[in-house]
């Protein structure tokens, strides 16, 4: 695959997001932007007030009679199998007989407008016998509740090795939840056509899912049912399975009535009834040799799956396979339970268990480091892979691409790692009430989707007359620009200007029987698709111009919006013309799929990942020691990111994972009251970082010269969710920081988020842990 | 008789519109335009953010479309995100620069981060780091970091651009709709009378708490009174021993006077909501609304601020540590409003510090807040006035801890004594911002911040590095 930057808009080369003008205009256009088909009703949901009860009725006749009302329906009014679970069977649209969430959708109502549909949902009575809940993870994990059976992965003798292991620490950590808040909320329009066929316009990562669930809650077969999404306001992973339950609604809802159907959900209805990040809560044991080395492991993981699966299998195998993160375990248990929780069932979210396996991790690497009375550095540098021996992972896949180290030796030496951490001794030796902290974070993350079968992707590619070109393929655009990736692609084995491909909506009757555009994978899936079916119409072409020119096929190239032959050439256009004459279609598919990948998820054993992509960061904080309120004052990041297909997108993703991670990880906490109720559904409660809370001095560098070694398309490497775990060194600074308070003696009792009452929380308690130990100095 | 503006330069007359539907939906559904966004309807995430002049202003501001309702855009220019490029035309600087630096990556929010910095850019102010992060603190992004933003608005907004001027229209005096009637008074007799014949009617300010009302709940009220327009509870003054601020005078037009003669009051007034908050929200909404984490109460009690409050009996003075009677109830008679609050400038020996206390810096509700009004004299502390909020059912002062520290020598001791009873004066609540535990131990904690912070011996804030 050899590249030639002399076109407009080649790979490797800063492209802008194709809709950036129709952003900062206005005129990019979301579903409800859309013009509104005459007679078109708005939803409104009528959810669960308990965690767990009966249904024991419905009364609708109220809401029937209301003004401007047109349908009312709920469980029992659906024709087909009411169930949209994308792993399991059972996962309901609209509840059954019993609901199990706080905001489980139970009525739907449809009315001329979206105040009418809001009253009339004031009417609907329904009787709920009150059921016992289990609100959290410790509950769940004592009762043995859980959503479908715990997850293990065992490799070596995990116990001999603890036992015989010469120091031998154990601990308790967890993490919280995060919500997506994607700036759009969950829409999905759907609209009657003729004879019963649907279209359904709905902000989706999986359109091709979203179909499958329309269809079965209908109860029609999946190609009267169309699906079209052109962009998404942001999605995160909270779009991947969520979105199939308001599509089956509005559907229903258009089917019944014969009227186009809107259902968009107001903010605090997203935040109440979709899924979010799992928090999960650990507990390990660990067994290391006098240099820090880790012999044996035992990970215990309670993970809150919520009422249901949905996606939790997959985030709970990645974040098993994650919990090596870059080190060495030769002796591991790692347990994950999914627990059956009567909260909202959690989903996917950028990283999908990664952070989460990472997080405990690091606490084991710190919790040694702090036992040892070393850095924390040291300790990673005896158990980082290496790359001959020592590279065999808990699930038994060999990393044998690992640049981890040059990548931490790189960053730490270009920031002078060991001259801030001595300016920061000085700086809090200096200061009572402020102390700063700082810490790196290495990740290495495996991409492709943990089920093999989820790894394929297909394309469609047209070329017309004129020369230009009309690009389809199965993934979505959410604003990771992979709709202009994938654009370069093509131009780029045309060899013409960016200008001439037209992306064009995804649709499941152009690309059909596609996976979630997720994991990271998007350009590497679809990209290869696009390049194989274009490949495939530059073959015709090929020929056509081989004819045409009398030349073998072998001399005929692309170059610069032009095909030669020698001296002689056509410009694209004509060529596409004279396919054209000549009979020769100038349309193809492409598909692909990712080799060599295998996992058996009982055994939880296999080569789930074509490769792992590499990054690092440190981060720089200071914490106030009197309110617990914290801030990050440097950060700087290395990330690999192979041969980047576009530096100008890669840059966003980095920062905006970072972000992103660095609020999961700080001021973005999910408060649940013991009524089961979330108390943080907005964002006057619930608080993302703002652009005050970026760190100050950022500096963002993808790593140069490091194609991917495998064959992935051009050699890039996927980069949507990796660095969002680099946001893991602002907690693990913060930690630094509190056990600074106390000299570095002690691990702090510090979970994530470090919101300003956890940090102050874990001062106070490192204070009053060292006034309680003799100081060695003392002894 | 029909609500007028202007809409991105072409006048709308609006007859039958309801006055309290929100801007965003006339603007998504009745005019069209769909570039502006909704993200939260709560004024919380910027996606809906619009700028206007409003008559008498003369400053082009951004605002929550999503809080505003169509009564107050009544004379008003209005500038959408539709309006500041012409269809294929040239992009306006923000935009431009915006889509140079890459930074857009889903779009959703990227019009109201266009609108809030169209707005800055037009503000005549010389931009820095802080100033562009206080003009984007009501804007969320979740896509991009911010860093590309940010960029943009360095370059964007380097060189000022030219004031945008108000129109002619004038603002009407009521407004009908189905059986909605909304009164916009013009003088303080206008309203007082209005008052009196509508004693239920909610009085409605800047709306930035009251719209969410309209927004999320979509409530309709018979009769609506707008406080806005009443030219006298604009009032901006000052004399020798105080400075007086009118009720409806917004945070924007309060904030270079409080900022002059109390700092650190002034540092607080930018943490308040966001500029497009601020540009519309006011002190009077903030006491009127009577909320325990209201921001400014703490700080006015502490100062001795007195409130002069109009009836149909005329009007009358009280203390504001006076006029909050329990949680959410005032001293405010139906048939009253407040005119305006009365804040004693300080005096030599004298010290004011406010420290608010939230998970997140910008744009958020405090956890607790605490204000501390200071005379010392010769080492002696022999006044003081301490007021928190976020620690009791309305905003109070704390009594104890200025007994115990009243005529003590200003010392660390004699600070820690005083915060060590904290507890005998409150008693607060755990909820989703925080819990009792660690209200009190701020609270506490903000006493040895105080010593700290006046004696300049230490950092005490992390935003100061
Ligand atoms: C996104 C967002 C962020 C916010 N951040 C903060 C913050 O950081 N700190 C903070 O303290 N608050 C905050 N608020 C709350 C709000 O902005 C303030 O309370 C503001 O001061 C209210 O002023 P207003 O003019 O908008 O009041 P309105 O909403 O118009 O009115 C509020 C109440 O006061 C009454 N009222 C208004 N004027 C009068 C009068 N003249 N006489 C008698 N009663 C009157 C109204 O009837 C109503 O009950 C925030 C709100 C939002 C939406
Ligand atoms: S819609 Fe979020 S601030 Fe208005
Ligand atoms: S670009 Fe997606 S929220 Fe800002």
């Amino acid at each position: 695959m050899s590249v030639e930057t002399d076109i407009v808009g080649a790979v490797h080369t800063k492209v802008r997001h194709d809709s950036a003008r129709g952003h900062v205009t206005g005129q990019a256009q979301y579903i409800d932007d859309m013009p509104l088909l005459p007679g078109t009703l708005e939803v409104v949901l009528v959810t669960s007030p308990h965690p767990h009860a009966a249904i024991v009725s419905i009364d609708v006749a109220a809401a029937r009679a209301a003004d401007g009302v047109r349908d009312v329906i709920s469980a029992n009014g659906i024709p087909g199998d009411n169930n949209i679970g994308p792993v399991f069977d059972g996962e309901p649209a609209l509840a059954e007989g019993v609901v199990d969430y706080v905001g489980a959708p139970v009525v739907a109502i449809a009315a001329d407008s979206y105040d009418q549909a809001r009253a009339a949902a004031a009417l609907v009575k329904i009787d709920y016998e009150v059921r016992p809940a289990v609100l959290d993870i410790e509950q769940a994990l004592e009762q043995e509740l859980y959503t479908y059976p715990p997850q293990f992965m065992t490799i070596g003798d995990p116990d001999a090795a603890i036992t015989k292991a010469q120091h031998r620490i154990d601990g308790e950590v967890r993490c919280g939840g995060q919500d997506h808040f994607y700036l759009e909320s969950h829409i999905a329009m759907a609209v009657p056509g003729e004879f019963g066929d649907l279209q359904v316009y709905c902000s989706t990562q999986h359109p091709s899912e979203v179909q499958h669930g329309v269809a079965h809650v209908l109860g029609v077969p999946t190609n009267e049912v169309t699906v079209e999404v052109r962009r998404m306001g942001g999605a995160f992973g909270g779009k991947e399975s969520q979105p199939s339950i308001f599509a089956a609604i509005a559907a229903l809802l258009a089917d019944r009535t014969g009227q186009p159907v809107k259902l968009r959900l107001r903010r605090d209805d997203d935040m109440v009834i979709t899924g979010k990040r799992h928090d999960f809560l650990f507990r390990y044991d660990v067994g290391f040799d006098p240099d820090g080395r880790i012999e044996g492991v035992d990970i215990l993981m309670g993970m809150r799956s919520g009422n249901v699966a949905d996606l939790s299998p997959g985030v709970l195998a990645r974040a098993l396979c994650h919990a090596d993160n870059c080190y060495y375990l030769p002796n591991a248990r790692l347990r994950g339970y999914p627990c059956k929780t009567n909260t909202v069932s959690n989903t996917a979210f950028r990283g999908f268990g990664g952070p989460q396996g990472m997080l405990v991790i690091e606490t084991v690497i710190e919790h040694i480091a702090r036992t040892l009375g070393r850095a924390v550095d040291e300790i990673r540098a005896v158990n980082y892979y290496s790359t001959d021996d020592r590279n065999v992972t808990p699930y038994q896949q060999r990393v044998t691409d690992n640049i981890i180290l040059p990548i931490v030796d790189r960053l730490r030496s270009e920031i002078d790692f060991d001259g801030l951490s001595s300016a920061i001794d000085e700086f809090n030796g200096a200061n009572q009430t402020l102390k700063k902290g700082i810490a790196l974070m290495p990740v290495k993350f495996g991409i492709s989707f943990n089920t093999p079968k989820l790894n394929q992707a297909g394309a469609l590619v047209h070329v017309y007359t004129d020369g230009s070109v009309h690009l389809n393929h199965g993934g979505t655009e959410m604003g990771q620009g992979l709709f202009t990736k994938v654009a370069q692609v093509v131009a780029s084995v045309f060899q013409i200007d960016l200008d001439n491909i037209k992306i064009s909506s995804t649709r499941t009757d152009k690309v059909p029987n596609t996976s979630a555009t997720a994991a990271s994978a998007g350009s590497d899936l679809n990209g290869m698709a696009a390049f194989n079916a274009t490949n495939t119409i530059k073959a015709r072409m090929v020929e056509v111009a081989a004819n045409h020119f009398s030349a073998s096929v072998d001399s005929i190239e692309f170059r610069q919006n032009r095909v030669y032959a020698g001296n002689e050439s056509l410009s694209f256009t004509e060529l596409a013309q004279l396919t054209w004459d000549e009979r020769v279609s100038l349309s193809a598919t492409g598909f692909y799929s990712t080799p060599g990948l295998s996992w058996d998820a009982k055994s939880m054993i296999g080569n789930p990942f074509y490769y792992y992509t590499y990054g690092a960061a440190v981060s720089e904080v200071v914490i106030d020691t009197l309110t617990g309120e914290s801030r990050v004052l440097r950060t700087d990041i290395l990330q690999d990111c192979g041969n980047s297909l576009n530096p100008a997108i890669d840059l966003g993703q980095i920062e905006g994972a970072f972000v992103q991670g660095q609020g999961w990880l700080t001021s973005e906490e999910l408060v649940w009251d013991d009524a089961g109720r979330l108390l943080t559904h907005g964002p006057s409660t619930y608080k993302i970082p703002g652009s005050r809370d970026v760190p100050p001095i950022f500096n963002v560098h993808i790593l140069e010269d490091a194609p991917n070694r495998e064959a992935t398309i051009f050699h890039s490497k996927a980069v949507g969710e990796p660095p969002l775990m680099l946001a893991l060194s602002v907690w693990l600074a913060i930690r630094d920081a509190v056990s600074r308070v106390t000299g570095h003696r002690h691990l702090p009792n510090l979970d994530a988020p470090a919101t300003p009452e956890a940090i102050l929380m874990a001062v106070d308690d490192i204070k009053r842990r060292d006034s309680q130990t003799p100081s060695p100095a003392k002894v | 008789m029909a609500i007028n503006f202007t809409l991105n330069g072409e006048l709308r007359e609006e007859a039958s519109v309801s006055p309290t539907m929100t801007a965003l939906e006339f603007l998504r559904e009745n005019a069209g335009l769909t570039g502006t966004k909704e993200g939260c309807a709560e004024g919380d995430c910027g996606a809906c953010t619009i700028a206007l002049v409003r008559n008498g202003t003369g400053r082009l501001e951004a605002v929550n479309s999503c809080l505003l309702v169509v009564g107050q855009l009544d004379g008003a220019n209005v500038v959408t995100v539709e309006g500041l490029t012409e269809k294929g035309g040239e992009l306006e600087a923000v935009q431009q620069a915006i889509v140079t630096q890459d930074g857009t990556q889903c779009g959703f929010c990227t019009p109201g981060f266009v609108m809030a910095l169209h707005a800055l850019r037009h503000s005549g102010e010389a931009v820095s780091d802080d100033i562009i992060h206080d003009a984007l603190a009501g804007n969320l992004c979740r896509c991009t970091g911010y860093r590309s933003i940010v960029d943009a608005a360095r370059t964007a907004c380097a060189v000022p651009a030219g004031a945008v001027s108000s129109n002619d229209l004038q603002a009407g005096n009521a407004h009908e709709a189905d059986s909605e009637l909304y009164y916009a008074p013009k003088t303080i007799a206008e309203l007082i009378a209005r008052r009196a014949e509508h004693p239920e009617a909610p009085l409605l300010s800047g709306g930035t708490d009251l719209g969410l009302l309209f927004s999320k709940e979509r409530q309709k009220f018979p009769v609506t009174i707008y406080t806005q327009n009443v030219e006298e509870l604009r009032l901006i003054d000052e004399d020798a021993a105080a400075i007086t601020i009118g009720a409806a005078a917004t945070y924007t037009e309060a904030l270079p006077l409080i900022e002059t003669n109390y700092p650190s009051f002034g540092v607080l007034i930018h943490r308040i909501g966001s500029r497009q908050i601020r540009n519309v929200g006011t002190i009077g909404g903030n006491i009127g609304n009577a909320s325990p984490i209201g921001d400014t109460p703490p700080c006015l009690i502490a100062l001795g601020s007195v409130l002069a409050l109009h009836g149909a009996g005329g009007r009358r003075e009280i203390a504001l540590e006076n006029f909050f009677l329990d949680y959410r109830s005032t001293d405010l008679q139906p048939d009253e409003i407040i005119e305006s609050v009365r804040i004693p400038k300080l005096s030599k020996g004298q010290i004011f510090r406010t420290y608010k206390i939230s998970k997140r810096y910008d744009q958020d509700i405090s956890s607790v807040i605490g204000a501390f009004h200071l005379t010392l004299a010769g080492g002696v502390v022999t006044e003081v006035r301490i007021a928190f909020g976020g620690m009791a059912a309305t905003p109070k002062r704390a009594a104890a801890c200025e007994l115990a520290l009243t005529g003590k020598t200003w010392s660390e001791e004699s600070v820690a004594l005083a915060a060590a009873e904290i507890s005998k004066d409150f008693s607060p609540i755990g909820d989703h911002r925080a819990s009792a535990a660690y209200r009190l131990r701020v609270a506490e904690n903000l006493f040895v911040r105080l010593f700290r912070d006046i004696e300049g011996s230490d950092h005490v804030e992390v935003m100061a590095l």
